[in-house]
């Protein structure tokens, strides 16, 4: 089956910053993927070449098979982007926003599908308020109502809940999930890595301009098998425990003033050693918790060493 | 075409919505440089024989406002798409260049018809004007609208800022058309400003308007209109080029 996204070789330089370096990716049609990293990792860069805003120095990239510089026109209509900047046009409603939006993709008569855009994104109330009178947050739905209106089946979405209140981060989930659910391939950026962990069931994390992993979230994360134990005991840490300490930037003179430690194990079994070493150096645990790693832990460690 | 026509559409209701300021405000401006230089000029001053400075005045003006604001609809809405960032809702769609460029100058030429008609409207009555060959006006008024659409675009595209875009506006498109026989007819002018003005363009197509109200020109009309004509190829061909290359548009 044709991929959703497929990129080949992607290269791009602003002056000396090379914004991307060989990226490679396949998203499959249906996917729900992330694309994460740090700011300037060039997510933004791979999204603009994606949609048409940018051009790539090298390689190329396919929507739905068709090249987005040499077939613009087919890749751009099967494409939906939620761009990360709050703009709009102050001159006009929702509405109107969302009617010319839709023209523009070639859809004259499209107010059915205007209107139920409008009620998902609990916009109707506001369809005939000039954009200029709306808050943060309801210009953020309007954003991804625009680029929705002509129904892409593979829609982008560059971190669509920076700034947004949580019940809108829940209400817009749930919508996007309803999407993906109806054959909707996303593509999500997000900083929030928990969003992440929850909704994309593949992930591509960016550094400097390369992808520096690439696989299922829940591989991603089992690659990572450690465990953690984070512990408040009475007295010294045993020097035992020593190499199992992880490092806390920032926390650890705290940390360690208030007897609050992070060991690192690698299975549940050596839990008991942590213990044999905590008694036999006299400690009373206070508080003890197994940790299991999340992706923002992956996310850490990949930036660090990769 | 439903995206050439749904931009279009978009480009008119936004400069209806403040129709105030981009259409009622230039023609009242024509209307106290008629008053004020009717007022010191009407007795004084014979341009034509037999015409009177106001029935001469008026065409000029006309146009002057025309052209004006032509360029100022493709122009304004352009670099505040750009400064505001709204305009990637029109890079992001499957637009083609040509669409672009097309929706934007016919829009300008467009407002430039309107507050054109305007300015006539609220001029005529008081000069008592008259339109020997209509068709010449709306020659030179179309394609004079055209060519500062067409203008507009490649200083939007061009500009960063607001300001450099009032910059070109104040220091380029304002004197060559102060200074393209709005107010008088070249003729009167010293030699070597006559030569000036036939390089610049918007003489032409003052000169062919006013052909067609008058009667009379400086210069034939076919002239003027083939002058036109190569001006609006010309920036035509520099407009869809900068479009097609992305330049500042795309990255």
């Amino acid at each position: 089956m044709t991929e959703a996204i497929e990129i080949r070789g992607l290269s791009k330089r602003y002056g000396t910053l090379r914004a991307l370096d060989g990226v490679d990716l396949a998203v499959a049609q249906g996917e729900f993927f992330g694309l994460l990293g740090p700011n300037g990792a060039g997510k933004t860069t791979l999204i603009s070449i994606l949609a048409g805003l940018a051009r790539p120095d090298v390689g190329t990239a396919r929507v739905l098979g068709h090249d987005v510089l040499a077939e613009y026109r087919a890749a751009r209509r099967l494409l939906g982007v939620v761009p990360q900047e709050l703009v709009f046009d102050p001159f006009f409603t929702v509405r109107e926003t969302l009617r010319f939006q839709s023209g523009y993709f070639e859809l004259r008569r499209n107010d059915v599908w205007i209107e139920e855009v409008m009620h998902h994104l609990d916009l109707t109330g506001k369809a005939d308020a000039n954009m200029r009178s709306l808050s943060g947050g309801m210009k953020r739905r309007v954003l991804i109502a625009q680029a929705l209106v002509h129904r892409p089946p593979v829609i982008v979405l560059d971190e669509p809940t920076a700034g947004v209140d949580v019940e809108l981060r829940h209400g817009l989930w749930q919508f996007v999930q309803r999407l993906n659910a109806e054959g909707h391939t996303i593509v999500l950026t997000t900083h929030y890595l928990e969003e992440a962990e929850a909704l994309c069931g593949r992930i591509a994390m960016l550094k400097q301009g390369r992808v520096v992993a690439f696989d299922r979230t829940a591989d991603l994360i089992r690659r990572f098998q450690a465990l953690y134990v984070r512990l408040r005991i009475e007295g010294q840490l045993p020097d035992a425990l020593d190499a199992r300490l992880v490092p806390q930037p920032g926390i650890d003179a705290v940390g360690a003033a208030a007897g609050v430690f992070l060991l690192q194990i690698q299975h549940y079994a050596e839990v008991e050693s942590v213990l044999a070493a905590l008694r036999a150096g006299g400690c009373a645990i206070l508080e003890m918790e197994i940790v299991q790693p999340d992706l923002e832990e992956v996310f850490v460690q990949i930036m660090q060493t990769r | 075409m439903t995206g050439f026509l749904t931009l279009l559409e978009k480009e008119l209701l936004r400069f209806w919505k403040v129709a105030f300021q981009t259409i009622a405000a230039p023609v009242l401006t024509a209307l106290l440089y008629l008053l004020v230089f009717a007022h010191a000029l009407e007795a004084r001053v014979a341009v034509f024989e037999g015409v009177r400075y106001t029935a001469f005045l008026v065409p000029g003006l006309a146009m002057m406002s025309m052209l004006q604001n032509a360029f100022a609809n493709s122009s304004s809405s352009l670099i505040q798409s750009k400064v505001t960032g709204n305009i990637v809702f029109v890079l992001l769609p499957p637009l083609s260049y040509r669409e672009f460029f097309a929706a934007y100058v016919s829009a300008a030429i467009l407002r430039g018809l309107a507050v054109g008609a305007g300015v006539l409207a609220a001029t005529a009555p008081v000069a008592g004007v008259a339109i020997a060959h209509p068709l010449w006006s709306a020659a030179f008024a179309l394609a004079g609208c055209a060519v500062l659409g067409a203008m507009g675009v490649i200083a939007g595209i061009w500009a960063d800022k607001i300001d450099e875009l009032a910059a070109f506006q104040n220091f380029v498109i304002m004197p060559l058309t102060f200074l393209a026989g709005v107010f008088y007819s070249i003729r009167s002018l010293p030699e070597f400003w006559q030569k000036a003005s036939h390089l610049n363009p918007f003489f032409y197509m003052i000169d062919g308007f006013r052909y067609g109200f008058l009667g009379a020109a400086d210069v034939d009309p076919f002239v003027s209109l083939g002058v036109v004509a190569v001006f609006f190829v010309v920036l035509c061909a520099g407009a869809l080029a900068l479009l097609r290359s992305g330049y500042k548009l795309r990255s």
